[in-house]
């Protein structure tokens, strides 16, 4: 009987809650009492009363067990083990392997094994139970008899407890109805709890990425030093065995994947700024509402695909284009996947959010401005180029920004059409690798958090995070800047 | 003003016109870049869903071969038990057995010719023996007929039958042979080789077999890991945009949660995978490759999406509504809840859906968390190893056989499929009860 199912009894328990409080407060009402809330209020106080503390309880219980039982477990390990940390996580994780093979013997074989009559092995792979790694030494037996023991202790008391506040709040809050007892500002006031606790996710999801990326980050930089892994220029990770602690060597230097990351970048940005802001100048300054009106969301189909897409399309179409008809025949390069393929292709992707935003502020030009320019007999596009681009250049810089950081942080189509090779150069269709598809690398596939060859990504992703939020906030900060300009 | 000259007319018109015609020709220019800026971007996406509609329209349709297969009693269960637990286990290869001796018969081939039997095993797809099982467990009275039914074409056949592979090919360079293509051929003319429609794309998971791999696995998971989002982030959302529209105070405090969410629908999604690799995989020990666990990052993902939509639809109801409800008696609360919210609704879902539609799309970060996984059953719950749509798209998009790209791209219409009904249904929602106030 899990967590799971004891919510689904706490939630029983909060509706007869309710149906009690109800019928007490429609009693009082008939009674001809003129109570300050009606019996909704009433009845979803006592379900209040019947909730909160039983959650707290669960809440509490379900965050200490895991540390109470692991300090348990571990008080059972000899004292040298203990002071080896990645060895005593090892033994603990067979510790609860053994804990689980435990329970499916019946008592007399448990006992025989707690006596070292029946070796353990052999009767837990009769089970179905294999056990890997290291012999089965008799504190591990007695640690995992610890671990079912406190388990089974928590389970029961979790459930005593909860239902015990469940009923006690339940009961507290139900002599609580009095007409005057003002029962919906109390009702609104837990309300308006769970709406500042929805709001602080948001805040919640932030603090997390912050600090995840960053307790990782640390432990990174105790094995490699930042400096090597900011200015070193080789990328070279080196997968050690799986069972070395991996501080043998291993280079980690940023510099080559920053380089293909801006290179891509730059390559994206100098496709889609022209085309992106030719568009917009067409379609804020040109064409009539008709056309606006259905070219404008066709292009934005575009921001509507996703990247996995774009990806495909570089790899089986993009790729090969450029392949046969430009590298080959130049002799630049003979890969389908290159700088080139992501950077056109990214480019595509990032052209509407160019051309989207830049109509918008191209839009947010006050008339005046326009009108003025054409009274001293400028023709159109003189008045876009000399009056309405410069007035609109802060947000349009903005934009790009925006789009800029979109596609830094773009993962799928340089996943796809990047390629994996590490290299500092200026041939663009050669390929190279960006710090989002050395995190992927990095990150996919089972992973021990030890090695710095994993915890890398950590270091990578803060870069990224760091990077893009720079770039975010002051691109925000420019176009919010430019709108409260003219309105 | 009385004093400015008389307009000399004639004069100015000569002067400027050299220097007109040169602006006017900029004009036009000027024009014309903007016209070819807005075709370039409408061809590449034309390029895009061409390439795909033109690689994917075949994978709708898939090689099938009729055979006749004797379903003998005395291999299917000699016990004569006759109950699909007795047809479930057993050698399985027994039903290869009764597979092979169909097409043999049917093509009239002499099972000693072993050379010749074995280049006609080749035609019929290797998971042909399961699905005989399953069809035979589930029509248990037919064990002792015969019985027609039709069975998937190799891989290699199916590309063969859709013209991938030229028969002009030299018989070295290509995978089927000569001798294979006269059985096809053969097989063709009784009317037992026909392309159906593909159902199995619907209903297979992967597979390293091309004719039996499918997005059904894939599609569930999506489904899982929508469902979570929606339960999670459609109420998060509402409520953190009510305190954050309706209550807050204007301070420091609540400055700096609007720079947050702002900001946080701007970071990298795979951002947000590392995220959910650390806090719910390594810190709270959920498991890898869950829907549940990919629900819960895109729910994060998604949140700012619906919040800024949801803000944006409470800001565009009147404040008339909410003092009229005020004045009447209502809390501060029941006027949000009984006159605002509902009022504000449709443009809540319609933000909602396209949170939705942009999580659905969404493969970078649900890498980092383990669903690139090989998974050839349907899920059975969120907490199953499951993998979505798009990470079934990129694995896919990985393997080298022309039978794959087909099958990517098929995948891909899948889902932009699903996208277009998603977006469709927020355009419809907000055109059908969008309202002017």
């Amino acid at each position: 009987m899990g967590v799971s199912t004891l919510i689904l009894v706490v939630l029983a328990l909060a509706a007869a809650g309710y149906i009690a409080g109800r019928m007490k407060a429609k009693a009082m009402e008939r009674a001809g009492a003129r109570p300050h809330s009606r019996s909704g209020f009433h009845a979803a106080h006592v379900m209040n009363w019947v909730l909160l503390p039983s959650l707290a309880v669960i809440v509490l219980i379900v965050i200490a067990r895991p540390i109470i039982v692991d300090n348990a477990v571990r008080a059972e390990f000899p004292a040298e083990l203990r002071q080896d940390e990645t060895q005593s996580n090892l033994i603990a994780g067979m510790v609860s392997q053994i804990a689980g093979g435990l329970t499916l013997l019946d008592e007399g074989e448990r006992e025989q094994v707690r006596v070292g009559l029946v070796p353990l092995r052999p009767l837990l792979a009769e089970k179905g139970v294999a056990l890997g790694g290291a012999d089965i030494e008799p504190f591990m037996v007695r640690a995992a008899d610890t671990l079912n023991g406190l388990n089974s202790t928590f389970s029961g008391a979790l459930w005593l407890l909860t239902i015990l506040a469940a009923v006690i709040g339940g009961a507290l809050g139900w002599l609580q109805i009095k007409p005057e007892m003002r029962a919906r500002n109390r009702v609104e006031t837990v309300i308006k709890g769970v709406l500042i606790a929805a709001s602080a996710i948001a805040i919640l999801t932030t603090v997390g990425i912050v600090f995840s990326m960053l307790s990782e980050s640390l432990r990174f930089f105790s094995m490699v030093s930042p400096v090597n892994f900011f200015f070193g220029s080789t990328w070279d990770p080196r997968f050690a065995a799986a069972d070395s602690t991996g501080d043998e060597g291993g280079q980690y230097g940023l510099l080559p994947l920053l380089w293909g990351t801006a290179y891509i970048s730059i390559i994206a940005l100098i496709i889609a700024v022209p085309i992106g802001l030719f568009s917009a100048i067409y379609m804020a300054e040109y064409a009539s509402k008709r056309v606006r009106g259905i070219v404008k969301p066709i292009i934005e189909v575009l921001a509507g695909i996703p990247t996995i897409v774009y990806g495909f399309f570089a790899l089986v179409t993009v790729g090969p284009i450029i392949r046969d008809a430009v590298a080959v025949p130049l002799g630049l390069g003979s890969s389908g996947s290159s700088v080139m393929t992501a950077g056109v292709v990214m480019g595509i992707m990032i052209i509407p959010f160019i051309s989207s935003l830049s109509d918008d502020i191209i839009n947010a030009v006050p008339q005046s401005l326009r009108d003025g320019s054409y009274g001293l007999g400028a023709t159109k596009s003189e008045t876009v180029r000399q009056v309405v681009l410069p007035a609109a250049l802060p947000g349009i810089v903005g934009a790009v920004l925006l789009a800029a950081s979109r596609a830094i942080g773009e993962t799928m189509i340089v996943v796809l059409a990047a390629g994996v090779a590490t290299r500092i150069s200026l041939n663009p269709f050669q390929e190279m690798t960006t710090i989002t598809v050395k995190i992927v690398s990095q990150l996919t596939g089972d992973t021990e958090f030890t090695s710095p060859q994993v915890l890398v990504a950590f270091a990578l992703g803060l870069t990224l995070f760091v990077v893009t939020l720079g770039l975010n906030i002051y691109a925000l900060h420019i176009v919010r800047k430019y709108r409260e300009q003219y309105d | 003003m009385a004093d400015i000259a008389a307009p000399r007319r004639a004069a100015s018109l000569a002067e400027v016109t050299p220097s007109l015609k040169k602006r006017r020709a900029a004009e036009a220019r000027f024009k014309a870049y903007g016209i070819a800026a807005i075709s370039v971007a409408l061809f590449f996406l034309v390029a895009l869903l061409s390439t795909v509609f033109y690689n994917g329209a075949s994978a709708f349709q898939q090689t099938s071969i009729r055979l006749t297969v004797d379903l003998k009693q005395d291999v299917i269960d000699p016990q004569g038990r006759n109950t699909a637990d007795a047809v479930m286990t057993g050698n399985v290869f027994r039903w290869g057995g009764l597979v092979d001796e169909a097409l043999l018969s049917q093509l009239g081939i002499d099972p000693n010719d072993e050379l010749l039997a074995a280049d006609a095993q080749k035609l019929i797809s290797g998971g042909a023996r399961i699905y005989l099982r399953d069809y035979v467990a589930e029509n248990l009275d037919q064990i002792g007929t015969k019985q027609e039914i039709w069975f998937l074409a190799d891989g290699v056949v199916d590309a063969f039958m859709k013209g991938s592979i030229s028969e002009e090919t030299e018989e070295s360079r290509r995978p089927i042979k000569d001798r294979q293509i006269a059985m096809l051929r053969q097989l063709e003319e009784a009317g037992a080789l026909e392309k159906k429609f593909n159902t199995g794309l619907f209903t297979f998971g992967a597979s390293s077999r091309a004719e039996t791999a499918g997005v059904g696995a894939a599609m569930v998971g999506s489904m899982y890991m929508m469902l979570v989002v929606l339960a999670l982030a459609l109420p998060i959302g509402v409520a953190a945009s009510i305190y954050l529209e309706e209550f807050a105070p204007k301070n420091r405090w609540t400055d700096l949660i609007e720079v947050n969410i702002n900001n946080l629908a701007a970071v990298p999604s795979i951002v947000f995978g590392i995220l959910g690799l650390a806090v719910f995989i390594n810190f709270f020990g959920l498991p890898r490759s869950a829907a549940l666990v990919g629900g819960l990052v895109l729910t994060l993902m998604t949140l700012p999406t619906i919040i800024i939509a949801t803000r944006a639809s409470l800001k565009a109801v009147p404040p008339s509504i909410r003092e009229a409800a005020l004045g009447v008696g209502a809390s501060k609360m029941q006027a949000v809840f009984h006159h605002v919210l509902p009022l504000a609704m449709p443009g809540i879902l319609t933000g909602t859906i396209i949170g939705l539609a942009q999580a659905l799309g969404e493969t970078a970060p649900l890498l980092m968390i383990g669903m690139v996984a090989f998974i050839a059953d349907i899920p059975s719950g969120p907490t199953d190893p499951a993998t979505a749509l798009p990470v079934q798209i990129f694995m896919w998009a990985n393997m080298a056989e022309r039978a794959f790209v087909e099958r990517t791209s098929a995948a891909i219409i899948v889902l932009l499929g699903f996208l277009l009904i998603m977006n469709v249904t927020a355009i419809l929602l907000r055109k059908r009860f969008e309202r002017r106030w």
